[in-house]
């Protein structure tokens, strides 16, 4: 799969789970700031992340990371 | 985050509820009840059966008994085998619930044993018997509702606790701790969940008619019952009641709360 068509599945999942709209989902988008994204919709974007690309993040994984652009890379990581 | 339903003002509370169906009026809704086969789970089977919800009744022996039941509740019962101290039966237990009712919308964990013995004569075997069941078991249950509550946007969840938890009970070291244990982990879910919608409380029983009770010997039951105001012990169905009224839309604003259905046993604490 491409960069570009991991981003968009990965972007769709987010805007789902968010509840933004798409165009607000940019590599420099903030969780809390930019998309006023909470601790619990961050698992419940995490989880459908597994899902969705058939991976397991560990919570470790997930110290520090703040922005759209940290999130896909972890996961692009593991594709 | 930014939940459907809108914020409403505070006189528009009832019509602008934020959770999604799970508050809707009883009936229909889908309720999971873990150690659902007798005592106070069967009389919360029995009161949301009666009130036209669809039930899943886990055990572990012995399913729930039919005798007594009008046709229509039992085509509404689903008996589900589960040890809630085995994750995997947990996982099918709730994979099946949700394949023929569908999703849990409310859930009543309230599977429990003992183990009484004084400290002294208390081994790590019967500690951790009690607590891998009272405690451990309602984590396993709650974390695996939890997340379709999640996406929801609500639900109800309803913690079985004791009397003992707040007032402690001499032999009963490991119970009173796993039910104390509930307390805390209601409240800290509460607050983890509360944005969504989800209600996360605990009801605290006193003395109930019930095999564990039975167990105690007459003696100290006895003993307990003259230490209730209301001079007498509970009926099964009158916890029901109260467990009832926290799944029900009366009860949308109350959450972390430790309902006392004790006769005033340990009113104050």
């Amino acid at each position: 799969m491409s960069d570009d068509a991991t981003f968009d599945k990965f972007k769709s999942c987010a805007v789902e789970v968010l509840q933004v709209p798409g165009e607000k989902v940019v590599r420099e988008a903030r969780f809390a700031d930019d998309l006023d994204a909470d601790s619990l919709d961050l698992v419940e974007l995490v989880m459908a992340l597994e899902e969705t690309f058939d991976i397991t993040v560990d919570e470790a994984e997930l110290d520090g990371i703040e922005t759209i652009g940290q999130a896909f890379d972890l996961i692009a990581a593991k594709l | 985050m930014s939940g459907p339903g809108g914020a409403g003002g505070l006189a528009s509370g009832t019509a602008a509820r934020a959770g999604g169906e799970a508050g809707s009026e009883h009936g229909g809704r889908v309720v999971l009840v873990t150690g659902g086969n007798r005592g106070i789970g069967l009389a919360c089977v029995q009161r949301f059966l009666a009130l036209g919800d669809r039930v899943a009744a886990t055990y572990r022996g012995t399913p729930p008994p039919l005798d007594g039941l009008p046709p229509d509740q039992v085509a509404r019962l689903l008996p589900v085998t589960c040890d809630v101290t085995r994750p995997d039966e947990v996982g099918a237990a709730f994979d099946r619930v949700e394949a023929e009712l569908g999703r849990v919308q409310v859930l009543v964990a309230n599977a429990g044993i003992t183990r009484d013995t004084l400290l002294l004569r208390m081994d790590e075997e019967a500690w951790q018997a009690v607590l891998d069941t009272n405690l451990t078991g309602a984590y396993r249950v709650v974390r695996r509702a939890l997340g379709p509550m999640v996406r929801a946007r609500g639900g109800r969840v309803v913690l079985m606790s004791s009397v003992s938890a707040l007032l402690g009970s001499p032999g009963q070291v490991n119970y009173a701790a796993a039910k104390a244990g509930l307390v805390g982990m209601a409240r800290s879910l509460a607050r983890e969940v509360g944005s969504r919608g989800i209600t996360v409380n605990v009801v605290a029983p006193g003395i109930v008619e019930t095999d564990m009770i039975a167990a105690l010997g007459d003696a100290r039951a006895e003993q307990l019952r003259s230490m209730v105001p209301l001079g007498r012990s509970a009926s099964p169905g009158e916890i029901a009641g109260a467990v009832a009224f926290l799944a029900s839309e009366d009860a949308a604003y109350i959450t972390g709360a430790v309902l006392a259905v004790d006769g005033g046993l340990a009113m104050g604490l």
